[in-house]
């Protein structure tokens, strides 16, 4: 009886030592975390900065060491432009690839789609380019999109701002935007901001996205002789509206755009001069944000690879590093991959990113507006407004 | 109310539009009517060739028009090779609809393995050239792809109505069998047709690459409104594609005109939907 007792506990003890082996060794495996971006479809020429940045951020945290010693394994999904596959592919990847963690894909639509998911299963998101902050109901979602809680206000109240600082500022304006949803949110914005700031619309239009006859719409601009044109694209809206005003021998005095292809718009000389909302660009004091150098020397020599266009680091690149540092800091504070104590500890602090500080405290988890104004001058963009965070020796410069 | 200038300066930029509108659905029409196959390739080719434009521009430093010449003549032969695969493997119309979007999601991909999926542009000198009459611009490339639609259309109408080649093409293309029977080598034309509409697909192509900023999926956001062109034209009819495009391009011109650009493609469906009800497959 008593063999059979000492036979027993040492085959317990061992079973129980063997299961603590592997579950160190589990522990010791790698750390799953899964994403999509728009890898191809029409938002993909962004979605391969967030990759570089991604794939970047991932090489830092595993030459530190990984998070709490385990290396991170980055199970990335092409979600092809589309939210509906975006939200399928995150179902996927949290019940069969069995991610730890999540982190957001690109674009709005995408973002709101992931956020469902995690919500269903309890996860944490992190997210870094989501433009309607309404949407965001979830409470263990947190961007680095830095916009504040209501950006249709604050955006376009920072642009108007800035150029009622230029000599003979505009006193009309005419509003054009495409009706891409974060787009067309901020747009909408804009025309009340625009009433409150005493500029005078006089023009109002909307087109779809995907639209190609560019052409009526610049002559319409051109008819209604406005002072500031405030245009509401994404991608290359822009710029085939101002080549479309370029051939009409048309160019506006003062034009603004909400999230246009930085690479495009730095290679086509009628955008120069262009001005959008910002908070990142490569010069103090920005450079000398939390990890911002170093980032910048990396983000140039693997955009510079991938053949990017405009291989600088702005507003996307930034806000998806800050996305990943946000992650490093809440997993090194908490010394835990748990969700809810991730969740609850970034709720509770801020985080120094190469964007700034951020805090998520607010409405929405949403904290400040880190939005600033930013103008492409000779082919570069550079932030000019306000003063405090302007390049050096760099102003608002209008025809 | 828009000021006269403004109406006419539209109008034009529409009529220009359509002609482009028309060139591109012109090879679609005679593929869909006189060899019964849906092409959704020619979607891509038109943007393979618009990218080859870019990378024989800007890294070669040819001029766009010689692209006009260079280009056709190698997209002649891969669309015949396009036939002559769906021809052995006696793939059906519909399966054809399937086989050739495979075949433009395979070239989107190759297009995006290229040159990226971000945007570029071909940037030359024609970009700035431009007539004005009486304050009314004609911008150089949208006007030259309108003079070539124009006459691409009167080439393809004299070839098929006053030539013996025309002549096969609509026998073959009314009974087959019988076409065969009277000798007409219905297979060496097929392959002529389909060689021919992917060359206007080349063609297309360059005129998209001088007037548009590229990028892999823009290819998709053509197909409604040259689907409409066709069908408003009729298959297989040279002029049918231009003039549709023509009164669809100012169809939305006007509209965004009047009331918003945003209600642009909603009036030239709508025009489709009327015209296939009240005169179907004729203007």
């Amino acid at each position: 009886m008593k063999r059979n007792f000492i036979k027993t506990s040492f085959a317990l003890a061992l079973v129980s030592s063997l299961a603590l082996s592997f579950g160190v060794q589990a522990q010791k495996g790698p750390l799953k975390i899964g994403s999509t971006l728009a890898l191809t479809g029409p938002l993909a020429a962004t979605g391969i900065v967030h990759k570089i940045v991604g794939e970047i951020a991932i090489e830092d945290i595993n030459s530190r060491g990984g998070l709490l010693g385990r290396k991170i394994e980055w199970v990335l999904k092409d979600d092809q432009s589309k939210p509906d596959v975006a939200r399928t592919l995150y179902e996927q990847l949290i019940t069969s690839d069995k991610v730890d963690l999540l982190m957001g894909p690109y674009a709005t639509g995408a973002i709101l789609s992931a956020m469902g998911v995690a919500q269903r299963y309890d996860k944490v998101l992190i997210h870094h380019t989501f433009g309607i902050p309404s949407q965001a109901k979830y409470d263990k979602q947190f961007p680095t999109w830095a916009l504040g809680p209501h950006p249709e206000k604050t955006s376009p109240g920072i642009v108007f701002d800035a150029v009622a600082t230029v000599p003979n500022p505009p006193k009309t304006i005419a509003i054009v935007t495409s009706k891409f949803p974060s787009i067309y949110f901020m747009s909408l914005g804009a025309r009340e901001v625009a009433k409150t700031k005493g500029l005078k619309e006089v023009l109002y239009l909307e087109w779809d996205f995907g639209n190609k006859d560019f052409g009526t719409i610049a002559a319409r601009v051109k008819d209604a002789k406005p002072d500031m044109v405030w245009i509401g694209d994404i991608g290359a809206e822009g710029v085939q509206l101002l080549e479309a005003m370029k051939k009409i021998d048309y160019s506006p005095r003062i034009h603004s755009h909400i999230y246009p292809s930085p690479g495009l718009m730095s290679q086509s000389p009628e955008a120069d001069g262009a001005i959008a909302i910002s908070l990142f660009q490569e010069h103090p004091p920005f450079t000398a944000n939390k990890g911002a150098a170093e980032f910048v020397r990396k983000f140039h020599e693997k955009a510079q690879a991938a053949g990017l266009p405009y291989p600088l680091v702005d507003v996307q690149a930034a806000t998806s590093y800050s996305a990943w540092q946000v992650l490093e800091a809440a997993i090194n504070a908490t010394k835990s991959f748990d969700d809810a104590t991730i969740a609850k500890w970034i709720k509770a602090n801020k985080v120094d990113t190469v964007s700034g500080k951020l805090r998520w405290d607010g409405e929405f988890n949403y904290g400040d507006d880190l939005m600033r104004v930013a103008q492409l001058q000779n082919r570069k963009w550079v932030m000019v407004y306000p003063k405090s965070v302007a390049a050096p020796g760099v102003k608002l410069e209008v025809k | 109310m828009p000021s006269l200038n403004l109406l006419i300066q539209s109008a034009v930029s529409g009529v220009l539009l359509g002609g482009l509108y028309g060139l591109i659905g012109l090879g679609l029409g005679l593929s869909w009517g006189f060899l019964g196959q849906i092409n959704l390739s020619h979607f891509a080719f038109v943007f393979l060739s618009a990218y080859l434009s870019f990378e024989f521009v800007n890294k070669l430093g040819i001029d766009p028009l010689v692209c006009l010449i260079i280009l056709p003549p190698i997209f002649f032969f891969i669309g015949i090779f396009l036939h002559w695969l769906i021809r052995r493997f006696r793939i059906t119309p519909f399966n054809s609809l399937l086989l050739t979007f495979g075949l433009t999601v395979i070239i989107e991909s190759f297009i995006q393995w290229i040159w990226t999926a971000d945007f570029v542009k071909l940037q030359t000198s024609y970009g700035d050239k431009k007539a004005s009459i009486a304050g009314i611009y004609l911008p150089f490339a949208e006007s030259m792809a309108f003079i070539i639609a124009v006459l691409v259309a009167v080439l393809v109408h004299l070839v098929m109505k006053y030539t013996d080649l025309g002549k096969a093409v609509r026998a073959i293309s009314q009974d087959p069998k019988m076409a065969t029977a009277f000798g007409i080598p219905q297979a060496k034309i097929s392959l002529g047709i389909a060689g021919l509409c992917t060359a206007l697909a080349a063609l297309g192509g360059v005129c998209v690459a001088m007037i548009y900023t590229l990028n892999p999926s823009q290819m998709y956001s053509w197909i409604g409104v040259i689907f409409a062109v066709v069908m408003l034209g009729g298959l297989g009819n040279p002029f049918g594609p231009l003039i549709a495009g023509v009164v669809i391009g100012v169809s939305e011109a006007v509209t965004m005109v009047f009331v918003n650009p945003s209600w642009a493609p909603i009036v030239s469906f709508s025009l489709l939907i009327a015209l296939l009800l009240f005169r179907p497959g004729k203007l």
